[in-house]
């Protein structure tokens, strides 16, 4: 397991909740940030500041430079082949949003087919539920299995020649899946089908690298891997960014404008319109310096370890259903109790300093399909502990003490 | 007693063990539907009534203790009542689990002031809501859907 004194480097953790010192457990909603993140980004506004592009004079330029430099980093941490290939966007959202958008109303045909999976959150359904409204697509979904892992079988006979996109989710944040990416990217790309993962449970869980994967769109947001909101990535083979139009137009993204007409700059500066979140981008450069200095294998065994211990300790309380038993999973727990809805269960865990999500976590077809209205969700990272679960165990047997 | 005692008092989990007047109601002169998306609770509230005043009263569907208890209770509360006074004791039931009331009014809810509790958990008001939302809903000029997020 990684050293305790990781904790030292994420100070909310010190925040007292109900007068219980945090255990905080809805790592899958947004993870906290390391002092040096924040500490990056506080230097750049109160030394730094300046806007990107326009760099005539010095802080303007090192602004710039910061950016690169950042984009250069989430290069590398990804294994792109070009720093083109990386877009910043705001989020995992507006990365896929970009793509149903720019790829899909412009280089899928009418009657094609967009195939998505049953365990999506809803940033990787609707966006492609609303394209296939507006650009004559259909949809169509591959079922997963009662344990929560994908029917590959039945993924794969959804690929038929009409398949223009196969869009799915690396880890999902409802179960905890992890889908076999690799076989499946091997699979559509054999078929000649363009391929989207959202990544925004993956990244700085497990190793990722988008040339070995081969996919043709991998979505990420900063704020689920230590890093600042407001900020994240889509990266793009540069072959498609190419020949994709922009998704926004205005500043910062054109070649030339006349009032008659307008050509737009080359990726990834025409996916990039307006004046970028500059702090945010460099915030993330130093999350990824932070993260490759631990070591994702490190985080990896460590959120194991959590997660083993949760299962067994959570197996061991009578009345408790874990929803979600894959054999491939990354440390997300979703559970539900016997005759107590979760409403309940989070509002007492809360009193108890826990805080952990309850609800449909944005992912209601998938809640529809497993017949629960909704769980309770406990997801581990780097700062928790094995007394943290220990914790939670405590929090549960007090929620059916009051409750039953 | 914790907190969550305080909020989880007997009579609330004795009526979310077992809701009173917990059925459909067919046939019924008012209905609607109350639902909170985000949390997934989901209620029918069915009222049969004359020109003044409630005669019957049910509800059906799913949600948390606090949702559930609060239909159960106020199905036992409104049954008989004169409409007016079912709206006025919804204004202030409303009004309980969202601020501090004067005691005058407190003593008007009789047994719902068990949900006074909730005004110290602000996530949880639209729970003990829904169905008084339904409520007014129904009695009001069209009935239809509701909800309290
Ligand atoms: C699997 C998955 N995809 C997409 C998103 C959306 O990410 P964001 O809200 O950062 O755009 C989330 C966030 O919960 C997620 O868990």
């Amino acid at each position: 397991m990684l050293n305790p004194n990781i904790r030292k480097q994420f100070p909310v953790l010190k925040h007292i909740e109900n007068g219980h010192e945090l255990v905080y457990l809805d790592n899958t909603a947004t993870t906290h940030k390391p002092l040096r993140v924040i500490e990056r980004m506080t230097k750049f506004y109160t030394h730094q500041n300046a806007t990107v592009h326009r760099g005539v004079y010095g802080l303007s330029q090192s602004a710039t430079d910061y950016c690169e430099e950042a984009r250069k980093k989430v290069q590398t941490f990804i294994k792109a082949k070009h720093e083109e290939e990386i877009i910043f966007v705001k989020g995992t959202t507006e990365a896929i949003n970009l793509v149903a958008e720019s790829f899909g109303r412009f280089h899928l045909k009418k009657g094609q087919e967009i195939l998505i999976t049953e365990m999506e959150h809803h940033a990787n359904i609707v966006p492609w539920q609303q394209l296939c409204i507006k650009h004559g697509c259909t949809l169509q979904v591959a079922p997963i299995k009662d344990n929560g892992e994908l029917n590959l079988e039945a993924w794969k006979a959804g690929i038929n020649k009409n398949t223009g996109l196969v869009a799915f989710t690396h880890v999902s944040n409802a179960l905890g899946t992890t889908n076999p990416v690799q076989e499946m990217c091997d699979f559509a790309k054999a078929a000649g089908v363009a391929v989207l993962i959202d990544g925004a449970q993956a990244m700085s869980h497990i190793e990722v690298d988008v040339q070995a994967l081969n996919c043709d769109f991998y979505a990420f947001s900063a704020h689920k891997m230590h890093g600042p909101t407001g900020i994240g990535v889509l990266y793009g083979k540069h072959e498609l960014l190419k020949i994709m139009p922009p998704y926004q137009t205005g500043g910062d993204m054109i070649d030339v404008v006349t009032f008659e007409k307008t050509t737009f700059a080359v990726p990834p500066a025409r996916f990039e319109p307006g004046t970028p979140a500059i702090a945010e981008i460099i915030g993330l450069g130093e999350t990824i310096d932070f993260l490759t200095e631990i070591g994702l294998n490190n985080i990896f065994h460590h959120e194991h370890t959590l997660l083993n211990y949760a299962n067994i300790k959570l197996k061991e309380i009578k009345g408790l259903r874990i929803i979600g038993e894959a054999k491939e999973k990354n440390a997300i727990v979703s559970f539900v109790l016997d005759d107590i809805h979760p409403h309940d269960a989070g509002t007492i865990l809360d009193t108890e300093g826990i805080a952990v999500r309850v609800g449909h976590h944005c992912a209601q077809p998938l809640m529809k399909r497993l017949e629960v209205p909704a769980t309770i969700r406990a997801s581990f990272s780097m700062y928790n502990t094995l007394e943290e679960v220990d914790k939670l165990v405590a929090g549960i047997k007090k929620i059916q003490g009051i409750m039953l | 007693m914790s907190r969550s005692q305080q909020l989880y008092e007997a009579m609330i989990l004795d009526h979310n063990k077992k809701p009173r007047n917990f059925s459909v109601m067919d046939p019924h002169t008012h209905s609607s539907h109350g639902k909170n998306p985000l949390c997934g609770d989901d209620f029918y509230v069915y009222i049969s009534c004359n020109d003044t005043e409630i005669e019957a009263i049910s509800f059906i569907g799913q949600g948390c203790a606090i949702s559930k208890s609060s239909g159960s209770m106020m199905t036992e509360m409104l049954k008989g009542l004169p409409i007016q006074e079912a709206l006025e004791l919804k204004e202030s039931f409303l009004e309980m689990v969202s601020t501090d009331i004067s005691p005058e009014k407190k003593k008007s809810l009789g047994k719902l002031k068990v949900f006074e509790g909730v005004k110290d958990f602000p996530a949880r008001v639209k729970c003990a809501a829904l169905v008084w939302r339904a409520l007014e809903d129904a009695l009001g000029a069209k009935s239809g859907e509701t909800s309290t997020e």
